[in-house]
């Protein structure tokens, strides 16, 4: 019997505080942030997909086309293309093709470039019509990027 | 109903369960056998998300499976990071330096915490609560506000490399992470006070789904569905790696095998995280975040290694089979979350729907993970 | 002549109860939606006008624009008969709450038994929606919402058998000139019980359940049963459902305020001086309406506090508490009443 009020009297009470509890954070502030009107600076480290890194001096990309990224990457979602120009000694890059679409996102490709020509862009707002909306082509986006 | 099957003894009917329903969190499917709103029988069906990850794992190169471990279970990819890569060391004789095992511990745990405190909003989703789901999602981008700013990213860290980590921890991370501490505690009662001690959560969780400690053993469940059940087994105490062993903390235990001793083992185990990062706060040593010997291609000798790591949800283990070339031979996960749904059929023989919907929940089911 | 009137003012009282009825139900789905999000620390709708005031209205133009789909295999006529049997006489109970003194379709001096009576068929809707849509998830829901309303309509009208002992009278607005200021409300009035504001409580935790409202919404039990014996319905099939169990909730609320609050008295009284009385002062519609929408804030607060209970605990709270204490309240009520009137 004496269980019995027991349940009852600290049961509810145990109702009482938690509507204490939701009272109180409903005249609290909201902690959400209103996403389309205000947004969040990514952090630096932030791994969102990569882009290629220009290069001050010559204007081009850092990419030596040495294809470090392109193996690394689990899911094959890079293909880097290089032509060796007349006279040059060195490969120069001539397409750097990333299909976003199977990128995981795991940053296998930055870590293993010696030259550091890729990086993680901060581009978080992505959306597209189509599939093909999402094969970027990095020159491209390097030199739209680049010009003012 | 057409969908009746009558029996001589009794009127049983089919209600599947899944794989869309809102309590299964995921693409479970469970088909119940059902006698009015009791189960006579259930049967979980799986394979709704298998992405074949052990056999990807023969496919690609020792270093490149790693982000494929973040996704077996998403809520705390890095104790899966984590096996896998201490898996892989352990083969390939690596020894990590300090400083990268401290902040091993300190991102895994604060990875545990925040699993813990998704799995309590939705755990109480489940019994019909949604408030304390967005207080304990208010806490837990905390966390992932921290992960992100030291690891780049907010759910599928992959963090961890053969031989260390990734990135060293910034300016910020440390006294980050002691100010959360700091808020989640003063946070706790709360929680206690809005949920743990209410009389309806209590009425529903006291004596619900019990799961002995046979059943465990039998099952092969870990984690804190195990400890629920009164055995003090963690793969961090009991068969300790990294720097554990450094760190003072204890293994909650209960031993009233239902639902509650399940909910308040992982409320405690909130504690005893924030415990050892406290601890690993104070002690982070100064030094390299990578093993300078580390090869960069990793060629493992030929051999069968296995290693288990305390995840959220139960001791993960990752067996591999090298055959000294670049690429595992064999690739085999065991996953906590698989074990502890077996038990679920036999658990939920004879209960109401809505209390078996309970026992699933204290489960802390990740389908990705079970699928693999 | 006088025919003529009374029947336009009951086409006007019709019109004005439906409106009343679709209003607040949008309205009530704004400020749940409001009200939840900021216990959890959001925002909530404030994209659609001012505050989101007209998100209600979208909701609205959306649902109406949904196809309506009929399952296979179920049972068309009560599929489609359901969610009428749920809003109807939710509105026809409209009929007899007093707004204000005046501000009443029809004075009926059974009012408080005729609003039980059409309470009582509220759950033929969810039984027939659920039996009609040939799912089993409606089937399960529509027992559950069968044997919770068996469990709680007996405390209910035990407690409001006690409030008619007290009052001597079954019409509504009689019961609220009753209770003329704050301390004569039937909630204070210790006299005629001291168990009062428990039977309050007990009347206030019956019509959560009747209405099917959390923690008690064991038929809707989102997280169990997908969505109950709504989850086949689409549109405004659903639509129509939702604005039933809102105006249920308004009625619940309002017979809570009627019998215990003081309906459209002011709790300050009406002051000797009435050409002086600040509008404030009068008894009248806005008093009711405070009283009304701080208990649907009330019902609102606790859905979005506590988990859902479970069905055997509910039956549970029932039989072992409400039931014995709102019998012995009776008891009680019925001795004083005997040794002060007499």
């Amino acid at each position: 019997m004496s269980g019995y009020f027991n349940d009852l009297f600290s049961g509810t009470k145990s109702l009482a505080v938690g509507m204490g509890i939701t009272l109180k954070y409903f005249f609290e502030p909201v902690v959400t942030l209103q996403y389309p009107h205000e947004t969040l600076k990514m952090t630096p480290r932030f791994r969102g997909h990569i882009d290629l890194v220009k290069d001050e001096e010559t204007g081009e990309s850092k990419c030596i086309v040495c294809g470090m990224c392109q193996k690394a990457c689990p899911s094959g979602c890079i293909t880097v293309e290089g032509e060796k120009k007349e006279g040059a000694k060195k490969k120069t890059l001539s397409s750097y093709t990333l299909d976003f679409t199977k990128c995981s996102l795991c940053g296998l490709c930055v870590e293993n470039c010696k030259p550091e020509a890729i990086t993680f862009s901060k581009d978080y707002n992505l959306a597209g019509p189509s599939r093909e909306a999402y094969v970027f082509d990095l020159v491209k986006r390097m030199k739209e990027r680049c010009s003012p | 109903m057409s969908h009746l099957a009558q029996t001589q003894t009794q009127e049983t009917f089919v209600l599947n369960l899944g794989p869309q329903h809102p309590a299964t969190h995921g693409v479970l499917r469970v088909k119940l056998v059902m006698d009015g709103e009791y189960i006579v029988h259930a049967e979980p069906v799986l394979g709704y998300i298998h992405r074949m990850h052990e056999k990807m794992g023969e496919n690609r190169t020792w270093a490149q499976f790693m982000p494929n471990t973040g996704r077996l279970d998403y809520l705390s990819a890095l104790s899966y990071n984590f096996g896998y890569a201490a898996a892989v060391e352990r083969a390939a004789g690596i020894t990590v330096p300090e400083r990268a095992e401290y902040i091993r511990v300190i991102t895994t745990e604060l990875n545990r915490i925040s699993s813990h405190l998704l799995w309590f909003g939705a755990f109480v989703l489940d019994l019909g609560g949604f408030t304390p789901l967005l207080y304990a999602f208010d806490d837990r981008e905390q966390i992932l506000d921290l992960l992100e700013s030291v690891t780049g990213s907010r759910l599928t860290y992959c963090y961890f490399r053969f031989g260390g980590v990734y990135n060293d921890i910034d300016d910020n991370f440390v006294p980050g992470s002691l100010a959360f501490i700091k808020r989640l505690r003063a946070r706790m009662p709360m929680y206690h006070d809005l949920v743990t001690k209410n009389i309806i959560l209590m009425k529903r969780l006291i004596g619900i789904g019990p799961i002995s400690a046979e059943m465990c053993r039998r099952y092969g469940a870990t984690g804190p569905v195990l400890r629920g059940s009164g055995v003090q087994f963690d793969v961090r105490k009991n068969e300790p790696y990294s720097v554990y062993p450094e760190f003072n903390f204890d293994i909650p235990v209960y031993h009233e095998c239902d639902s509650m001793a399940r909910y308040m083992v992982r409320m405690d185990e909130i504690e005893q995280s924030m415990r050892i990062i406290e601890q690993a706060c104070n002690k982070l040593p100064e030094g390299p975040i990578m093993a300078e010997k580390a090869p960069k291609i990793i060629k493992p000798a030929p051999g069968d290694y296995y290693f288990s790591v305390e995840a959220a949800r139960g001791s993960f283990g990752v067996r591999i089979v090298s055959d000294g070339t670049n690429t595992p031979y064999r690739l085999k996960l065991r996953s906590p979350t698989f074990s502890n749904l077996s038990l679920f059929a036999e658990a939920s023989q004879g209960m109401l729907l809505a209390d078996a919907l309970a026992l699933m929940g204290s489960l802390d089911l990740v389908i990705p993970e079970i699928d693999r | 002549m006088g025919n003529y009137t009374e029947l336009l003012r009951l086409l006007a009282y019709l019109v004005g109860i439906i409106a009343f009825a679709a209003l607040n139900a949008a309205y009530l789905v704004w400020l749940e939606r409001k009200e939840a999000a900021h216990i959890q620390r959001r925002i909530g709708p404030k994209e659609v006008g001012p505050y989101g005031l007209l998100q209600p209205l979208a909701d609205g133009i959306k649902l109406m624009t949904k196809q309506l789909i009929v399952p296979a295999g179920a049972d068309v006529i009560l599929f489609k008969v359901a969610p009428l049997l749920i809003l109807a006489p939710a509105i026809a109970s409209f009929v007899t709450i007093p707004f204000s003194e005046t501000l009443v379709a029809r004075n009926i001096n059974l009012g408080l038994l005729m609003i039980f009576a059409f309470a009582s068929l509220n759950v033929m809707g969810v039984l027939i929606g659920g039996w009609g849509s040939n799912n089993k998830y409606a089937v399960i829901s529509a027992a559950r919402a069968v044997s919770q309303n068996v469990a709680y309509e007996i405390p209910m009208l035990i407690t409001a058998i006690t409030m008619v002992m007290v009052a001597g009278t079954m019409n509504l607005n009689e019961i609220v000139m009753q209770q003329p200021n704050i301390f004569k409300w039937y909630i204070f009035r210790f006299t005629a019980s001291p168990l009062m504001p428990v039977a309050f409580l007990i009347f206030f935790i019956c019509s959560l359940a009747e209405t099917n409202r959390a923690p008690f919404d064991m038929a809707e039990a989102e997280s169990e049963l997908v969505a109950g014996a709504y989850t086949e319905y689409s549109g405004m099939g659903f639509g129509v459902f939702f604005m039933g169990e809102y105006a249920n909730v308004v009625i619940g609320c309002s017979l809570a305020t009627i019998l215990f609050l003081g309906g459209w008295q002011s709790p300050f009284g009406v002051p000797a001086d009435a050409h002086w009385s600040l509008f404030l002062f009068k008894p009248g519609i806005l008093w009711f309406l405070i009283k009304l929408y701080l208990l649907c804030f009330t019902v609102i607060w606790v859905r979005w506090t506590y988990p859902r209970t479970q069905f055997y605990g509910l039956l549970n709270l029932s039989w072992k508490y409400l039931i014995p204490i709102s019998l012995f309240n009776l008891l009680l009520t019925g001795a004083m009443l005997k040794v002060f009137q007499s």
